[in-house]
């Protein structure tokens, strides 16, 4: 049995895409309703079911290899490696925010005009990230060099591990600000990817991982001793649960 | 192929190439093959570049996502024009001949996820895939598919509905084949 409001309102609730007044007419039909709340709970399963079984399928790396053959050799320009990692790892950091804001607010309730200037924030974010300009970051593989870095400017000890052995290596550590606080953040060069987890101070209880995508990058985030951690990158799943588990093991 | 200059092939760099896994991705799913979605995630992006010097900013996933989608109907329609014309079948649900690999891996979520998804028509299929694997707004996918965001949301609601009944076939189906 389903009710009428099962292909329209419900869905939109379920995804967050109802208007404030929409969602409150709906959550008054919720009140009276024995199917619809059946149903979103039956959503939800699906949701997890499919977030869990990690169907995202990342570009095989030859297609990159190919596009980029088609485009033919770049011409010399000002842009310099290492200016271009920078930009790379401010990109993903307007994509944490992302990912952020979206836990914050709750999937019900999201009124339009607040995820317009969401998405405002994030692609301003995202540009000025493709902008030229200093970043506030140290390029090392040393550990002591970077957690000494970091120490001087955050507010906590950062714990700062390289797992070159284990295939993670350390590539340097900067320091962002997401939600007007400061955060640290990691640079991880994985198999063939850039991995930046980021750090911050939190007084909630541990958790274990979550996980993600968005604009496919993948993410995943879990708390410990007082931390969270969220590792964002364009890697395999697998790959950031294998460095999820270094970070976590050492902590 | 290099119809762009220095400053804009920099931006597609930028701005586009980011996006190859979401335009792999949806190929992927849309064709059912990694090596054909290979080839036409290749052939979308490329068009994606000689067609550059036309986008204006906005929002790049979106614009490359479009011109994946249609590469890839355009692809079926002279490769498979059957798979368009299929409703949701549970014969071809039944279809997918068991390798060693899916043998190995029947017990996996993964697999049996994959194959429901696999069953439902393109039109559901790519919905699903935009909101649940690629994270996009009623809006983008409105934007993608040229579809309006009313028809988002009930088609929406039919492909969670499909992929809900497909699932619980194949879990009737396997309980069968352990008995």
């Amino acid at each position: 049995m389903r009710c009428d409001f099962a292909d329209s309102l419900l869905q939109g609730y379920f995804d967050g895409e109802l208007s404030a007044p929409s969602a409150a007419e709906f959550e008054r039909h919720l009140q009276h309703c024995v199917h619809c709340p059946v149903e979103l709970v039956d959503l939800d399963l699906l949701r997890e079911r499919l977030q869990l079984a990690q169907l995202y399928e990342a570009a095989p790396a030859s297609l990159r290899k190919k596009i980029r053959a088609d485009l033919g050799p770049v011409e010399p320009t000002t842009a310099m490696p290492q200016p271009l990692l920078w930009h790379w790892l401010a990109a993903a950091a307007a994509l944490l925010l992302l990912a952020i804001a979206g836990w914050r607010v709750s999937p019900v309730l999201r009124s339009d005009d607040y995820q317009a200037e969401l998405a405002e924030e994030i692609v301003d974010a995202h540009v000025r990230s493709l902008q030229p300009g200093p970043m506030n970051g140290i390029a090392s593989n040393d550990e002591r060099v970077v957690k000494g870095w970091l120490d001087d400017r955050a507010t906590f000890a950062i714990p700062v591990r390289d797992f070159a052995n284990e295939g993670f290596a350390l590539k340097g550590g900067r320091l962002d600000v997401i939600e007007g606080r400061s955060v640290a953040v990691l640079v991880y060069a994985g198999p063939g990817h850039l991995i930046n987890v980021f750090i911050w101070r939190t007084r909630e209880p541990d958790t274990s991982a979550r996980t993600g995508s968005r604009q496919g990058f993948r993410w995943v985030d879990w708390r410990k001793g007082r931390m969270e951690f969220c590792a964002v990158s364009d890697a395999d799943p697998v790959e950031l649960e294998q460095l999820r588990q270094l970070i976590n093991s050492s902590v | 192929m290099n119809d762009l200059d220095a400053e804009d092939r920099l931006r597609f760099e930028q701005l586009v190439l980011p996006h190859a896994d979401a335009a792999f991705n949806l190929a992927r799913w849309l064709l059912r093959k990694r090596e054909d979605a290979e080839e036409v995630a290749q052939e979308a992006l490329l068009r994606a570049c000689r067609f550059f010097h036309g986008f204006h900013g906005g929002d790049a996933r979106a614009w490359l996502l479009q011109i994946v989608r249609n590469t890839c109907y355009t692809w079926l329609e002279k490769n498979r024009p059957m798979e368009l014309s299929v409703e949701f079948d549970e014969e071809l649900h039944l279809q997918p001949c068991p390798t060693p690999e899916t043998i190995a891996i029947a017990g996996d979520d993964r697999e049996r996820l994959s194959r429901a998804l696999e069953t439902l028509p393109p039109r559901f299929r790519e919905i699903l895939v935009l909101r649940e694997l690629e994270g996009c707004s009623y809006k983008e996918i409105a934007a993608i598919t040229s579809i309006p965001i009313g028809t988002v949301m009930s088609s929406l609601s039919r492909a969670r509905r499909q992929l809900y009944s497909a699932l619980t076939n194949s879990n009737h189906k396997e309980a069968i084949r352990e008995v």
